[in-house]
């Protein structure tokens, strides 16, 4: 059980050890995508400053189960809250006001509302963070100082080295084939460029090569 | 549907005055306009919006912030007198003990209305334009909902048990009373408010990711831990963005429900009970409608000053502005509506003390507060049918003034020129209040102005990400041929595939239904579109 429950960390750390590799626009990464999926890439994954319309599709991810989750949380919300103004009103404390039912399902429909609305509320939220892991304070990602722009203008792809397909020489090869721009091997010691064969570059002249400034091909709406 | 048309390049219209334009050269109507005018990258719209949290605090934001610091010191003198000395220090005395507290109440959650409104209705509607206004509208709501709070908290007295009005058990063994519409009014205020803050939060995770980013980059070490903790570890994995999304959509569907509800449940308050001139079946969609008008009008006012400030001219644009004021005029219009078939059921009903009620609205001693409603809510938004005035910024902010005067007189005409003049004519009362009603009043704009100001310099007023995936650019068809928004045939469900074999164009295949065209090198555009 224990061991399981490691196990599971450490894949979960380990997940985003393995080759990133930087693309020029969305349409590129789809495009990307698309082909490292048909050469039988399975764990990658894509990171961008704002979600991309049919890179779900793109990447074979099905539809997210959280609003089962949420199914769930409504259920119960719903059901507490009449279950609390039943025992509250009807049993606990029952006052006879004007002869009134003690209790009535009309007057509990708006707390019942309220309550179902926020336990809703909390399971998508909590649901959401469950579900992608979040929060994780520590990721080999941030090992490089590229990939700080996957918040702003920058698009990547991300294969694990726990993807079946993964090795390191074929790997950068089959990225650069796709359309990557530049491709850095990240672990947890930290991130280096690499070059098509996947090995780090040797010396200054090839280093600074793979290092060419990268211009954006999706600079304004204007093209 | 419309027949599947690309529209795609914005290029100008023929007469040259720069306006967007279709490619045939005719005028864009406003539903098709850029939502980002000026041309700009992603990048430009990072830093645009970021630049403003990272730059030096500007001296007219810290003179800005000492006035509404002021404001709030009232607000803590008035709350410290009053709950030293008890409600008598207001005006309220018999037959009216629901003075301004009641009125400030309602006013401050009615404005609260508009952030959620924006956030939720707008989102599931599809409407775009949402992403430009939505962060501040929802930093408004929140502030305006703890400025509302004030009113009933204090209201009750002996502030410190306010717990009783929560099920919490308690030394005398006692409940809330679960048939009373102020209980309601309890669970749906902090609901609402917590609902908010969670939607609030939730939109603003991948923008303090970038935040943080940008700090890293530039070695401001503490503020990038200090917005790495609060971003919780976002990158903007495309497996965390699948249940992102999912979860905003939810949170979408949950908020819409539920801020209808809230001010339904808070005319409850006034429709449950008795009184003549309360007791109305209309209360819950004409305090809604109320509080969608009251709420723009007030993400308007905050607006127009902040773009102009903040240089979000491109973000924020004349079209914005022109979108919110058809909202402006409609629910403007549905108000005025409802406060003439008020007057009608009063006549039609022939009960004699609901005539009395409304009659005395208009022309008792109230009058001069009942046309001061009727002109700034039903009369002055008409000035935009005109397509001019809604585009002008002057006049979009007089009204945007005059309408949270009109709805603030519009409870406070509800509220008291029900109550001065109840059943029994040697208790009828003229209410004025006090100076320490109003103090508290003006307090809790300091209270306002001053989070709004707090949001203004450390948070992103605009949300990054959102704004984003609305350009033109974040399609990945763009790139190709044909971005007019649409997924090529592949991507679409099979329903919507449909309209590529009614086009009789050749869409590509994807016979395995593994999300990729069979042939991902050929071209997937649609030929019939470019």
């Amino acid at each position: 059980m224990l061991r399981a429950i490691r196990q599971r960390l450490e894949d979960r750390a380990n997940q985003h050890v393995g080759l990133l590799a930087e693309f020029s626009d969305p349409g590129a990464l789809v495009h990307g995508v698309e082909e490292l999926r048909e050469k039988g890439y399975s764990q990658l994954d894509t990171f961008s400053p704002f979600p991309i319309h049919g890179m779900d599709r793109a990447m074979g991810l099905p539809t997210s189960k959280l609003g089962f989750m949420v199914f769930g949380g409504a259920v119960t919300g719903g059901a507490l809250a009449a279950l609390m103004q039943w025992w509250m009103s009807a049993v606990d404390y029952a006052i006879n006001i004007s002869n009134k039912p003690l209790f009535a399902w009309e007057s509990s429909i708006p707390i019942i509302f309220e309550l179902t609305i926020l336990f809703s509320a909390l399971t998508a939220v909590g649901g959401m963070l469950a579900l992608n892991g979040l929060p994780k304070p520590y990721n080999p990602l941030f090992h490089s100082d590229r990939f700080g722009r996957a918040t702003d203008d920058a698009f990547f792809v991300h294969v694990s080295v726990r993807d079946g397909a993964f090795s390191r020489e074929t790997t950068a090869a089959d990225l650069r084939a796709a359309g990557a721009m530049a491709i850095e091997y990240i672990d947890h010691d930290g991130a280096a460029l690499v070059g098509d064969d996947g090995q780090p570059e040797r010396t200054p002249a090839e280093g600074a090569a793979l290092q060419a400034p990268i211009v954006p091909q999706h600079t304004t709406g204007d093209i | 549907m419309a027949t599947v048309t690309s529209k795609t390049a914005y290029g100008r219209s023929a007469s040259g005055d720069g306006a967007p334009a279709y490619p045939d050269g005719s005028p864009m109507t406003l539903e098709d306009e850029p939502l980002v005018r000026g041309n700009l990258s992603f990048h430009d719209v990072t830093e645009l919006v970021s630049y403003h949290t990272e730059k030096k605090t500007p001296v007219g934001w810290l003179l800005a912030f000492g006035a509404a610091v002021t404001g709030l010191g009232i607000m803590g003198l008035a709350i410290a007198y009053l709950v030293w000395n008890g409600p008598g220090v207001w005006g309220l005395t018999n037959p009216v003990f629901w003075g301004w507290a009641i009125v400030n109440f309602v006013f401050w959650v009615g404005i609260g209305h508009a952030g959620t409104l924006i956030s939720a209705v707008l989102f599931l509607f599809r409407q775009k334009w949402r992403t430009s206004i939505n962060r501040a509208a929802e930093a408004m709501t929140l502030f305006a909902v703890a400025c509302a709070l004030v009113f009933p908290t204090f209201h009750v007295g002996r502030v410190w048990v306010i717990y009783y009005t929560l099920p919490i058990p308690n030394q005398m063994a006692m409940w809330p009373q679960f048939k009373s519409p102020l209980l309601w009014d309890v669970f749906a205020v902090s609901i609402y408010g917590t609902v908010s803050l969670l939607f609030w939060y939730v939109g603003l995770i991948p923008d303090l990711g970038t935040l943080r980013d940008r700090a890293a980059r530039m070695g401001r070490t503490l503020r990038a831990r200090i917005l790495g903790f609060l971003a919780l570890g976002w990158t903007g994995s495309n497996r965390h963005w699948r249940h992102y999304e999912r979860a905003y959509l939810i949170l979408a569907g949950l908020a819409t429900p539920l801020v209808l509800s809230v001010h339904s449940v808070v005319s409850f308050d006034f429709a449950v009970s008795n009184v003549p001139g309360w007791h109305t079946t209309i209360f819950p969609p004409y305090f809604v409608a109320g509080a969608i008008f009251s709420g723009f009008a007030m993400v308007m006012t905050l607006m127009i000053v902040a773009r102009k400030v903040f240089d979000l001219e491109n973000l924020i644009t004349l079209d914005h502005i022109e979108k919110m004021n058809i909202i402006i005029l409609v629910t403007g219009t549905v108000v005025g509506f409802a406060y003439i078939t008020e007057f009608f059921i009063a006549w039609y009903s022939g009960v004699t003390f609901e005539q009395y009620a409304f009659k005395n609205r208009a022309l008792g001693p109230y009058w001069w507060a009942y046309w001061t409603m009727m002109s700034c809510n039903l009369i002055f938004p008409q000035l935009f049918w005109k397509k001019s005035f809604r585009r002008n910024l002057k006049i979009a902010f007089f009204i945007s003034i005059t309408t949270n005067i009109g709805m603030w007189f519009e409870r406070f005409v509800i509220t008291v020129t029900s109550l001065h003049r109840d059943f029994l004519p040697s208790s009828w009362d003229y209410y004025s209040p006090t100076i320490w009603d109003a103090l508290l009043f003006l307090g809790t704009f300091g209270l306002f102005f001053t989070l709004f100001l707090l949001f203004l310099r450390f948070v992103p007023m605009v949300a990054i990400a959102e704004v984003k995936g609305v350009m033109p650019q974040a399609d990945p068809h763009f790139y190709h041929h044909s971005g007019d928004g649409h997924g090529a045939a592949h991507e679409l469900p099979e329903y919507q595939q449909d309209a590529y074999a009614q086009g009789g164009s050749t869409a590509p295949t994807d016979l395995d239904h593994d999300g990729i065209p069979d042939q991902p090198d050929s071209d997937d555009s649609d030929p019939s579109r470019t």
